[in-house]
C-alpha cells in the first residue's frame, strides 16, 4: 500500500470540457473542492467571523429591549442590520448556510476517509525505502548474528510492542522489516470529527423539540406548567406547540436568602413541593407532593424537565382604606438591579371601589417609586444599605386619575404610562417615605398604608431532549481529540544485510566490524515530537541485550539531533 | 493575609517588568547568528533534497514533514557553531538574571495566588483580577517549562511583553478587595472551568508569542532573502535585533506542542463551562457573548491545527491564524467582561 492520506488536499484535476461528461465532471469538481482541507478550512474561517456580530451586536434572543433601544439609535444602520439578521445571527440564513456547507463537507471528507482507513488496516506496512538515510531518524548499527537472526529477533520484538509487522527480502540476502504503529491516531481524529456531527445533529434536536418558559412568581403561591400561557415568556423550539407539555405544580412555600456583611448574597434558596407526572389539571394524585430545596445552581430535575432558580425581589405590600370605609390590599413586584436590592415598581389600584364605569377613569390610583429592603435616608432621598428586608421602607409617588389602560399602549408593569401624567390624565398628589406601619392619607380622606411586603421569585422551565446526547458527543469529541493529538502513527524500518553487500551502497556509509550491518531508519507523520527516544529504543531491538553503551558512537548524527529535540515534548 | 496576598501580587508585577527588561536587554546583546548563511544553508540543503526527491519517489507523506525537519537540524548545526563563537559579555548575563528574576516573579505570583485563597476562602478564580494573576502565574510556569525543554531564551522576551502587561493591568485596573462571589458563581463547575480556561489560556499565550515571532522572523527572512544579492542592505539586515530571533522551525515547533497542550485542554474548558450554564442559567449554550467568543476562539484554534496539515497554509499563515487565537481570547477575557453585558459581566470587575 503506497498512496498514503496524510496530505488530504485533493486538487480537482484539469479536465477538457467533455461533451456529455462536463456537467458530471463539474459536479465531481465541486464536490471534491467542497470537501478539501482547504475549504474546510476556509469555512471554519467563515463560521468563526459571522459569529461575531452575535458577540458584539445586541440579540435579539437575548435583550429584546436592547435591541430596539440599539436600532433606534442607529436610525439608518440599525434597520439594515435588522434585515441583514444581524441581530439574530445564530437563526439566520447566512448563518445556517456557512455551517451546514462546513458539515457538508465535512461528511464528504469523513466518509472516504473511513473508507481508506479501513484499507490501510487491512494493507501491510509500506516497503522499506532505498535510503534510509533519508529519513529523519536513522541509525546503523554493526550487529554480530546472521541478517537472517537480528531480522527474526526485531520482528518477534516489534510485534510483540504490537506493531503491525511485514518482513521483505530484497535480492542479495538482504531482509526488510517495515512496521508501523498508532493507526488510533486517525481512530481519534474521525471519532472527533464524528462526534462534531452528532454535536450538531443534538444541537438541532434541542431547537426542534425543546423549549424555554420563564415566570415570576410570589412566595405562597402555587405555580402550575400546563401549557404556555402559565409563563410571562415562552420560547418554545420550532415544532413546539404547546399541546404536549408534561404538566408539573410546585407550591413555593418558602424564601431565604443569605448575605455576607457587606451586602453580597451568598445563597439563595426557595423550599418548595411538586408534582410531576399526573394531570395537574385534572387534580389527579395532588396529595402527592415531593419536597425541594430548589437553589441557584441545584435546579429541581423531573424527568427532562428542568425547573430553575434565577432570581428574586421585593413585592412591597399596601392597605388602602377608601373614604367609604372599604379596606383594598394591593401589591405589586418590584425590579432591581442594585446589589443592596432597591428596587423600583408601581403599584396600581385600577378599579378603586364604589367608583361607576365613568368616574373609574379619575379615581384609580397608583403608587410609582422605590423599595429599599433596609432603607437609609439621604435628606428625603431613600436608598438601601443592605439586601435583606431589616427595615423596609417605600418611597412612593401616589398619583390619581387615568392610568391609561384603555389607550391600546402597552404598559409596563414596573411603572406607569408617563403619557398620562403629561397630558394631565393622572395627577401627582404627593410624595412621601414610608416605614411599614406609616400611614398617609390623602386630599380626598383615602388612607394608605404600608403593611409589609413579599417575596417573589423569577423561575425557569427548560425542556431540552438533546442534551443529553450533546454530553456523550461532547465527551467522545474530546476523548477522540485527545487520542488523535497524542498519538503519533509512526513507522520505523530495518534492513538487515551481511557487511560485505554493503559496498555497493548508496550512503556511502561504511560500518566497521559485525559480520551484519542494520539500517534503521525512522519517521513519524505530522510531528517527530516524541518519537526519537522511542525510536532509540526499537532501533536497539537489534541487539539481543538492547543497546551496547560502547556502540552509540556509531549513531548517525542526524538521529541525535533529533533526540535532542524530541525531548521537548509532552508537558 | 488579603494585604500579603496583594503585596506579593506587586512583588511579582515588579519583578515581572524587570525579568521583561533583562530579557531585553539580553535579546538585544545576543550575538547575531549569521541569518544568510542560515538562509542559504538550509535553502540549499532543501534544494538537494527536492531534487533527490524527485529523481528517486519517496514515501508519499514524506514531503510534507521533511521541511521542518531538514530546516531544523540545519538550524540546530549551525545555532552550536555560533554558540562557541564570541559573545558579548554581559549578554547571557542578563539572560541568566532574567530567567532568575522570572522564577523569582512566579515564587511570588503563587505565593500570592494561594494567600489571596485563603483570605477569601475559596478558590482565587472568583473575578478577573484573581483571573489575571492566576493567568499570569500559569503562562510564567509553562514558559519556564518551555525553557527548560527548549533552551530558546530569546522567547522569553515576547511571553514576558503579555504576562507583564496583564499582571500591570491586574494590579491596577482589575484589582479588587477580597471576597465572597455570586451565589451564581458558586458551582464546582464553574470553578473546573475558570481553571482549566485560565490554564489553557496561558500555555496559548507562550503559543502565540512563539507565533508572533514566527511571524517577525519569517518577514525578515523574505526581506534578507530579497537583499541577498545586496552586501549593504544585507549587513544592515543582520544588525536587526530580529536576527536573533530563534530559527522558524524552532518556533513552530514550540508554537505547536504547546498548541496541542492547550487545546484539549481549552476544549474541555468550554465543554465545562456549558456544564456550569447548564446549572446556572437553564441551558448549556445560549450564545451570549462570552461563549460566542469563547466558540470563535475555539473556532480558530481548530483551524490553526486545520492549517498546519494543509498544504499552502503551513507556516506564516498557520501562525497568524494562531496569534488570531489568542487574541479572541484576550478580547473575551478584556472586551466582552467590561464592555459588552452579558450574563457573564457580573463575573466582578473591579
Ligand atoms: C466542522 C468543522 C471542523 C472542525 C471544528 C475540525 C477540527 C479539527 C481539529 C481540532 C483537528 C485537530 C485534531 C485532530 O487531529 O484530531 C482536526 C484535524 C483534521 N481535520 Fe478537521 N475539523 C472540521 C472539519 C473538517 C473537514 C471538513 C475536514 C476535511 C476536509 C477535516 C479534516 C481534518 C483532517 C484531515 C485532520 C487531521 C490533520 C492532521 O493530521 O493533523 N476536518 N480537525
Amino acid at each position: 500500500m503506497t498512496t498514503v492520506t496524510d496530505d488530504l488536499d485533493r486538487v480537482p484535476p484539469v479536465t477538457p470540457p467533455g461533451r456529455g461528461r462536463s456537467v458530471l465532471q463539474f459536479l465531481r469538481n465541486t464536490w471534491r473542492g467542497l470537501t478539501s482541507m482547504r475549504t474546510a478550512l476556509i469555512l471554519l474561517f467563515l463560521l468563526a467571523l459571522a459569529s461575531m456580530p452575535g458577540a458584539l451586536l445586541p440579540q435579539w434572543s437575548l435583550n429584546q429591549t436592547r435591541t430596539r433601544e440599539y436600532i433606534e439609535a442607529n436610525p439608518t444602520w440599525g434597520p439594515i442590520a435588522n434585515a441583514l439578521g444581524l441581530f439574530e445571527v445564530f437563526a439566520s440564513p447566512w448563518y445556517a448556510a456557512i455551517y451546514l456547507s462546513l458539515f457538508l463537507s465535512l461528511v464528504g471528507c469523513l466518509l472516504p476517509r473511513c473508507w481508506d482507513f479501513a484499507k490501510q488496516l487491512r494493507a501491510e506496512p509500506v516497503r522499506t525505502p532505498r535510503n534510509l538515510a533519508r529519513m529523519p531518524l536513522h541509525t546503523v548499527h554493526p550487529v554480530d548474528d546472521e541478517p537472517q537472526v537480528v531480522a527474526d529477533r526485531v520482528e518477534t520484538a516489534l510485534r510483540r510492542k504490537h506493531w503491525r509487522v511485514v518482513r521483505r527480502t530484497e535480492p542479495g540476502g538482504v531482509h526488510t522489516v517495515s512496521a508501523e504503529k498508532g493507526y488510533l491516531r486517525e481512530v481519534g481524529n474521525l471519532v472527533f470529527h464524528f462526534s462534531l456531527l452528532g454535536l450538531l445533529v443534538a444541537v438541532a434536536i434541542g431547537k426542534l423539540f425543546g423549549y424555554e418558559g420563564s415566570v415570576i412568581t410570589r412566595v405562597g403561591a402555587e405555580f402550575c406548567s400546563t401549557n404556555p400561557s402559565q409563563y410571562d415568556n415562552f420560547r418554545p423550539g420550532l415544532t413546539v406547540d404547546g399541546t404536549d407539555m408534561q404538566p408539573f405544580c410546585v407550591d413555593l412555600k418558602t424564601f431565604d436568602a443569605k448575605y455576607s456583611d457587606s451586602g453580597q448574597p451568598l445563597d439563595y434558596s426557595v423550599g418548595l413541593s411538586y408534582q410531576f407526572g399526573s394531570d395537574p389539571a385534572t387534580g389527579v394524585n395532588t396529595d402527592h407532593f415531593d419536597p425541594y430545596l430548589l437553589r441557584v445552581n441545584e435546579p429541581l430535575r423531573m424527568n427532562g424537565e428542568r425547573l430553575y432558580l434565577l432570581g428574586h425581589g421585593y413585592a412591597p405590600e399596601v392597605q388602602i382604606t377608601f373614604p367609604d370605609g372599604q379596606t383594598r390590599t394591593a401589591s405589586a413586584n418590584f425590579i432591581s438591579n442594585d446589589p443592596t436590592l432597591l428596587s423600583s415598581g408601581a403599584i396600581k389600584i385600577t378599579d378603586p371601589p364604589g367608583a361607576s364605569l365613568q368616574d373609574l377613569t379619575q379615581r384609580q390610583l397608583a403608587l410609582r417609586g422605590l423599595f429599599a429592603p433596609t432603607a437609609f435616608l439621604h435628606g428625603e432621598i431613600m436608598t438601601s444599605s443592605y439586601p435583606a428586608a431589616t427595615k423596609p421602607g417605600l418611597a412612593v409617588a401616589i398619583y390619581r386619575g387615568d392610568l391609561g389602560l384603555e389607550t391600546g399602549r402597552s404598559q409596563s408593569i414596573y411603572s406607569i404610562d408617563e403619557n398620562q401624567v403629561s397630558t394631565g390624565k393622572l395627577k401627582e398628589l404627593e410624595r412621601v417615605n414610608l416605614y411599614i406601619g406609616d400611614t398617609t392619607t390623602l386630599d380626598d380622606g383615602t388612607k394608605i398604608t404600608f403593611t409589609g411586603y413579599r417575596q417573589w421569585v423569577s423561575l425557569q422551565t427548560s425542556y431540552d431532549p438533546g442534551q443529553t446526547a450533546a454530553l456523550v458527543f461532547a465527551i467522545t469529541l474530546l476523548g477522540g481529540l485527545m487520542v488523535s493529538l497524542t498519538i503519533k502513527r509512526r513507522r520505523v524500518w530495518f534492513r538487515v544485510q551481511t557487511s560485505s553487500t554493503v559496498g555497493s551502497s548508496s550512503d556511502g556509509q561504511s560500518s566497521s566490524g559485525g559480520g551484519t550491518r542494520v539500517e534503521v531508519g525512522g519517521l513519524a507523520r505530522t510531528d517527530q515530537a516524541g518519537y526519537g527516544s522511542e525510536f532509540s529504543g526499537i532501533a536497539a531491538l537489534v541487539y539481543p541485550q538492547g543497546l551496547p553503551v560502547a556502540q552509540d558512537d556509531d549513531l548517525h548524527p542526524q538521529s541525535s539531533s533529533s533526540e535532542h529535540d524530541d525531548d521537548g515534548e509532552e508537558r | 493575609m488579603a494585604g500579603f496576598s496583594d503585596l506579593a501580587f506587586q512583588a511579582a508585577m515588579a519583578a515581572y517588568v524587570v525579568a521583561l527588561i533583562c530579557y531585553g536587554i539580553e535579546f538585544a546583546a545576543r550575538r547575531a547568528m549569521d541569518p544568510t548563511q542560515l538562509e542559504v544553508a538550509s535553502r540549499e540543503h532543501r534544494l538537494v533534497r527536492a531534487g533527490a526527491g524527485a529523481s528517486e519517489p519517496l514515501p508519499a507523506d514524506r514531503p510534507l514533514h521533511g521541511r521542518h525537519i531538514d530546516e531544523r537540524d540545519i538550524d540546530d548545526e549551525l545555532d552550536d557553531d555560533l554558540d562557541e563563537g564570541p559573545r558579548t559579555q554581559w549578554g547571557p548575563l542578563f539572560g541568566r538574571a532574567a530567567v532568575v528574576l522570572t522564577v523569582i516573579a512566579a515564587l511570588v505570583n503563587a505565593a500570592s495566588v494561594v494567600t489571596r485563597g485563603i483570605a477569601a476562602g475559596r478558590l482565587p478564580l472568583g473575578n478577573m483580577y484573581e483571573f489575571t494573576s492566576f493567568l499570569c502565574l500559569a503562562a510564567t510556569t509553562c514558559w519556564l517549562v518551555v525553557l527548560a525543554k527548549s533552551k530558546e531564551r530569546a522567547l522569553g522576551f515576547f511571553v514576558m511583553i503579555p504576562v507583564a502587561i496583564l499582571a500591570f493591568v491586574a494590579g491596577t485596573v482589575l484589582w479588587i478587595q477580597a471576597g465572597p462571589v455570586q451565589p451564581s458563581l458558586n458551582s464546582y463547575w464553574k470553578w473546573i472551568h475558570v481553571t482549566t480556561v485560565s490554564a489553557s489560556g496561558s500555555v496559548l499565550l507562550v503559543s502565540g508569542a512563539a507565533s508572533a515571532m514566527y511571524l517577525l522572523r519569517h518577514r525578515f527572512d523574505s526581506k534578507l532573502l530579497v537583499a541577498r544579492t545586496d552586501a549593504t542592505a544585507t549587513a544592515r539586515l543582520q544588525a536587526s535585533s530580529l536576527s536573533r530571533l530563534p530559527s522558524l522551525a524552532a518556533l513552530d515547533k514550540i508554537a505547536y506542542r504547546t498548541a496541542i497542550v492547550a487545546f484539549p485542554v481549552y476544549t474541555f474548558a468550554v465543554i465545562a463551562g456549558a456544564l456550569w450554564a447548564e446549572v446556572a442559567w437553564g441551558r448549556y449554550w445560549g450564545w451570549d457573548p462570552k461563549e460566542t467568543v469563547a466558540f470563535v476562539s475555539w473556532v480558530f484554534y481548530a483551524g490553526y491545527l486545520h492549517a498546519r496539515a494543509t498544504s499552502g497554509w503551513r507556516g506564516a499563515r498557520a501562525a497568524w491564524i494562531n496569534v488570531v487565537g489568542f487574541a479572541a481570547i484576550v478580547f473575551n477575557l478584556f472586551f466582552v467582561n467590561m464592555v459588552i453585558t452579558g450574563l457573564h459581566s457580573y463575573a466582578g470587575v473591579g
